[in-house]
């Protein structure tokens, strides 16, 4: 079997070794790749940095690929000498691997341009995984970051870096954003968007400088103005990586020159992606790497015939809310061109359209992108636009909103990173039994790419396969027909302040046990206690405040914050046990102790008796902070967990939640109070607090996320109060916390609580405190009962013998 | 033995929170009466299940589910309504309205199930504006 080595484990020539595996013969394959990760999705590194997608997320090929394919991957290794006489290459390992063909996808390095004292601690470029964690790893909320390049990447930097809390300021030297992909008014309304997210924009200007002793401090412009920044990325572009065409002799002028089938000046070596350079034009992004991935696979294996003719540059933003599509040649100047615009500055909605005989030759969408497949198919198909004059901005409505893929030809593409068409995928599903979005993509690969295609692609499985299930929005139960996301906007959008209100108007006016808890809950969490709280509408233990028994007696759990007692709180517990011959007392395993078997009627005088407040034992609300003994007593302890606990009681305690929410707080790792299984949990370390979220160590056992990391026991409370209001607002009625993070993911709770910008936080906190305000200790209801029969047994009106 | 129509006085309108129900107790009875606004309905508190005090129970439409394991059963006929309550009853008690007094027809015979709604509604114990927003309510429909 003939060998190819391939230089580059990136998309470009990962994708290209997908294509060859197809055609025969079969090669023994070797990889290079210099970075230390499986092939990824690089186009995604930016949800990455927004925390929108987790690293293993992106991966394109896992170990499991490479292995199945017989292929030799050889990562963190790079390739550094090419001998095209002897058919080797030498690694920077000092490996030398002997190739009979030998395939370049060396992809690009970002530019750097000629800045003063460039290279200083804070300063980043954006380009592969290491640079994104160690980007992750550098922004913390409040700095001041500056992104020097307001290109697509740029600006996807900047959003991240903005996501995860920092201040940032995106200074570009053209006189507009994106001014490759948009003209002048396009990229007006685009920093007019990014503005109005907050990100500031400086146009105009060159960055000459970076300032500080060592450390990052701030940026200067030519001309001598200057900005503070704790961190820089550079993203001002990228150039092709040829270092390795020069080695081997080939043919190289900005990229390594290929002709119409990827061929190069060698005839045993091939180039494919970033790094090459056809018919004059340098490719950066990820369509036309597939395209000419497709016709070398078709070379290289000896199945010479298609041909790679270039292709129609396509970009679009990645940046939710924020939607930009370019295409095609897009300047005002093109000859014999008509231009036709439209621009609604309210809706922040732009779109152009470059005509030329009667066939469009560039198009720029800003603000909405919806109809971005049909300008690029009439791009590639070069469809004669004389007879759609009138719908060319907008196309004749179809009944369904959105793009109407009944209506779209086979031939359209619905994947424009990975070049996949209708009816390819149409194809798939009749011969392979497609039925899944996941097998659509293992099967076609397509919506691998930037995925803005998922949307197509579920409409067409859902349009062609007759089986397929898009996710039902789940409603509560059977008396409303709405999700609990529906309802929380109908609730806050009407003003609806009571159960039955909202049962009379959008449900059954019945309601039943399912529905009218989840609504009492709602209520109680939209309006912060302020609505009119109606108790037919909540289950019995929340009526009187004690948890039911199997033989209707009821249980009392008073609060001992943090599992810290006294004597004479232990005195008079005993003595109410005595007094009202409690059958069983019991330390439960939350560290309080539980009064069982208890009438109703004796509840409130046993409240009264106790003198301590409510447990909250038997409502879906905070439930208690188990604690260990901390810095108080413990020798090995480093953090006051005891008194943090207590704290952290008193702050959230009375208040109601989707589901209890059970707390613990440890004074060092050795994790004592069993904080990492418990919804919310402080772990005391040297010097530091973490704030674990999402645990659990009950029907199911989970080990808590890591929230955040804090050094000061006040930073910790208020992470944890930040989560914990987050997860009031956000879980659905019954959801625990840890199936809330799991369906949320960490990533986005972290982002949207301690990383959320300062007003965000500073909103959760105050609708948060709203709420303790209006809440109060249940217990004193025994002095205000909410009517005359609560607690009592009715006793007829008249003597009775049967 | 048979007796009929023992209508005893057993508590004040006000005593029993709309959609809510009470528990009565005498000689070896234990009732729930429940306040569904335009009428009040009668069963005897104790859940065919496992003996949960259907007082306690969240009322839905003219049906109350037990707070113990979410049984349904119907205040009309004392059927139970969902899945594995359906083949079992509770029995139900007549009540009527006077002077907004309940009374309870605890006669050791029932008469027909029409019989267990309650005649016309004193003004005291519910306010116009929640009458108007009252409905009719459906048969079990879970059967």
């Amino acid at each position: 079997m003939k060998k190819l080595v391939v230089v580059g484990n990136g998309m470009a020539g990962v994708a290209c070794v997908e294509q060859i595996l197809r055609h025969s013969p079969k090669f023994q394959v070797t990889i290079f790749g210099d970075e230390t990760h499986v092939n990824y999705n690089r186009i995604l590194l930016s949800s990455v940095l927004a925390g929108e997608k987790a690293d293993d997320e992106i991966v394109l090929n896992g170990l499991d690929w490479y292995r199945k394919n017989e292929i030799d991957l050889r990562l963190g290794v790079r390739i550094v000498g090419v001998d095209s006489q002897a058919h080797t290459v030498t690694g920077d390992d000092g490996s030398v691997t002997p190739f009979d063909k030998l395939l370049l996808a060396t992809g690009s390095v970002p530019l750097i341009p000629s800045i003063e004292e460039v290279k200083k601690d804070g300063v980043f470029v954006f380009r592969n995984l290491d640079d994104t964690r160690a980007l992750l790893e550098r922004c913390r909320p409040g700095l001041k970051a500056v992104v020097i390049g307001g290109g697509l990447l740029g600006l996807e930097a900047a959003r991240g870096l903005q996501v995860r809390g920092c201040e940032v300021t995106v200074v570009h030297l053209m006189e507009w954003l994106m001014e490759r992909q948009l003209d002048p008014t396009g990229g007006g309304y685009l920093a007019a968007k990014m503005n109005q997210m907050g990100i500031t924009v400086l146009l105009g200007l060159s960055t000459t400088a970076i300032l500080g002793n060592g450390k990052v401090e701030g940026v200067q412009f030519k001309g001598g103005g200057s900005i503070p920044a704790d961190l820089v990325v550079i993203a001002a572009g990228i150039r092709p990586n040829v270092s390795l065409g020069h080695e081997a002799g080939l043919e190289v002028k900005r990229g390594i020159v290929v002709n119409d089938y990827m061929e190069t000046s060698h005839p045993d070596i091939f180039a494919v992606g970033e790094c090459v350079q056809h018919n004059g034009i340098c490719y950066g992004l990820v369509a036309p790497l597939i395209e000419q991935g497709k016709v070398l696979a078709a070379t290289i294996t000896g199945n010479k015939g298609p041909r790679y003719e270039g292709s129609v540059l396509a970009a679009k933003l990645k940046i939710m809310g924020v939607d930009v599509f370019s295409a095609g040649e897009i300047g005002d100047k093109l000859d014999g061109s008509e231009v036709i615009r439209y621009e609604d500055p309210a809706l922040g909605v732009y779109r152009k359209l470059n005509l030329k005989n009667g066939k469009l030759a560039g198009a720029i969408l800003v603000g909405d992108t919806a109809d971005s497949h049909r300008y690029m198919d009439w791009l590639r198909s070069g469809k004669d636009l004389v007879p759609l004059r009138r719908q060319l901005l907008f196309p004749v409505p179809v009944e369904d909103a959105g793009i109407d893929v009944a209506q779209m030809a086979d031939s359209e593409t619905i994947c424009g990173c990975m070049g996949v068409t209708k009816g390819t995928i149409i194809q798939a599903i009749h011969e392979k039994g497609v039925n899944t979005l996941a097998q659509l993509k293992e099967c076609t690969r397509a919506s691998t790419g930037c995925g803005s295609c998922s949307g197509l692609c579920q409409s067409l499985l859902k349009a062609v396969v007759p089986e397929f299930e898009e996710e039902v929005k789940k409603t509560i139960c059977r008396c409303i027909s709405f999700s609990e996301d529906q309802l929380r906007d109908i609730l806050r959008s009407q003003q609806l302040k009571s159960v039955q209100e909202v049962l009379e108007i959008y449900g059954n006016g019945m309601g039943c046990e399912i529905c009218k808890p989840a609504l009492s809950y709602m209520l109680d969490m939209l309006w912060c206690g302020d609505h009119n709280e109606d108790r037919s509408a909540r289950f019995i233990n929340d009526r009187v405040h004690a948890n039911i028994q199997k033989d209707g007696t009821f249980s009392v759990v008073p609060r001992i914050r943090g599992g810290v007692t006294s004597p004479d709180e232990l005195r008079k517990i005993a003595d109410v046990a005595d007094k009202y011959r409690v059958p069983m007392v019991k330390i439960t395993g939350s560290q309080r102790i539980d009064l069982l078997g208890v009438k109703k009627s004796d509840l409130p005088k046993m409240w009264a008796d106790l003198g301590m407040p409510s447990g909250q034992a038997y409502t879906k609300g905070v439930r208690m902070v188990k604690t260990c003994v901390g810095t108080e007593f413990c020798r090995f302890g480093v953090q006051d967990s005891t008194s943090a606990g207590i704290e952290l009681e008193r702050r959230l305690e009375n208040l109601f939640t989707p589901h209890k929410v059970k707390m613990g707080a440890v004074g060092c790792p050795r994790n004592c109070a069993e904080a990492t299984v418990k919804d919310i949990g402080l772990v005391g370390q040297e010097g530091s607090w973490q704030v674990v979220v999402g645990g659990a160590a009950g029907k199911k056992v989970r080990k808590a996320d890591l929230l955040v990391t804090v050094e000061t026991t006040e930073e910790a409370l208020e992470a944890a109060a930040l989560f914990f209001q987050y997860y009031r607002e956000g879980a659905n009625y019954l959801e625990r916390t840890y199936d809330f993070v799991e369906r949320v993911g960490i990533e986005k709770v972290r982002k949207e609580t301690v990383y959320a910008t300062a007003a965000t936080k500073q909103e959760l906190l105050e609708r948060l405190r709203k709420s303790k305000e209006h809440s109060s200790d249940a217990w004193l209801e025994r002095d205000t009962p909410r009517n005359p029969t609560q607690f009592v047994q009715i006793q007829p009106l008249e003597e009775v013998f049967v | 033995m048979s007796r009929t129509n023992a209508w005893i006085r057993i508590a004040f309108c006000r005593d029993i929170p709309l959609r809510e129900g009470r528990a009565v107790r005498f000689g070896h009875r234990d009732i729930a009466i429940f306040n569904l606004g335009n009428r009040f309905l009668a069963v005897e508190n104790r859940c065919p299940h496992k003996g949960g005090p259907l007082a306690d129970g969240i009322v839905s439409g003219a049906t109350v589910v037990c707070p113990l394991h979410a049984w349904k059963m119907s205040l009309e006929t004392g059927q139970g309504v969902n899945g594995p309550s359906a083949s079992s009853c509770v029995e139900t008690f007549r009540t009527r309205v006077e002077d907004g007094v309940i009374l309870l027809d605890v006669g050791d015979t029932k008469e027909d199930s029409e019989s267990a709604l309650s005649e016309e509604l004193p003004p005291m114990c519910i306010e116009p504006s929640e009458i108007a927003s009252m409905r009719d309510c459906p048969p079990p429909a879970e059967a």
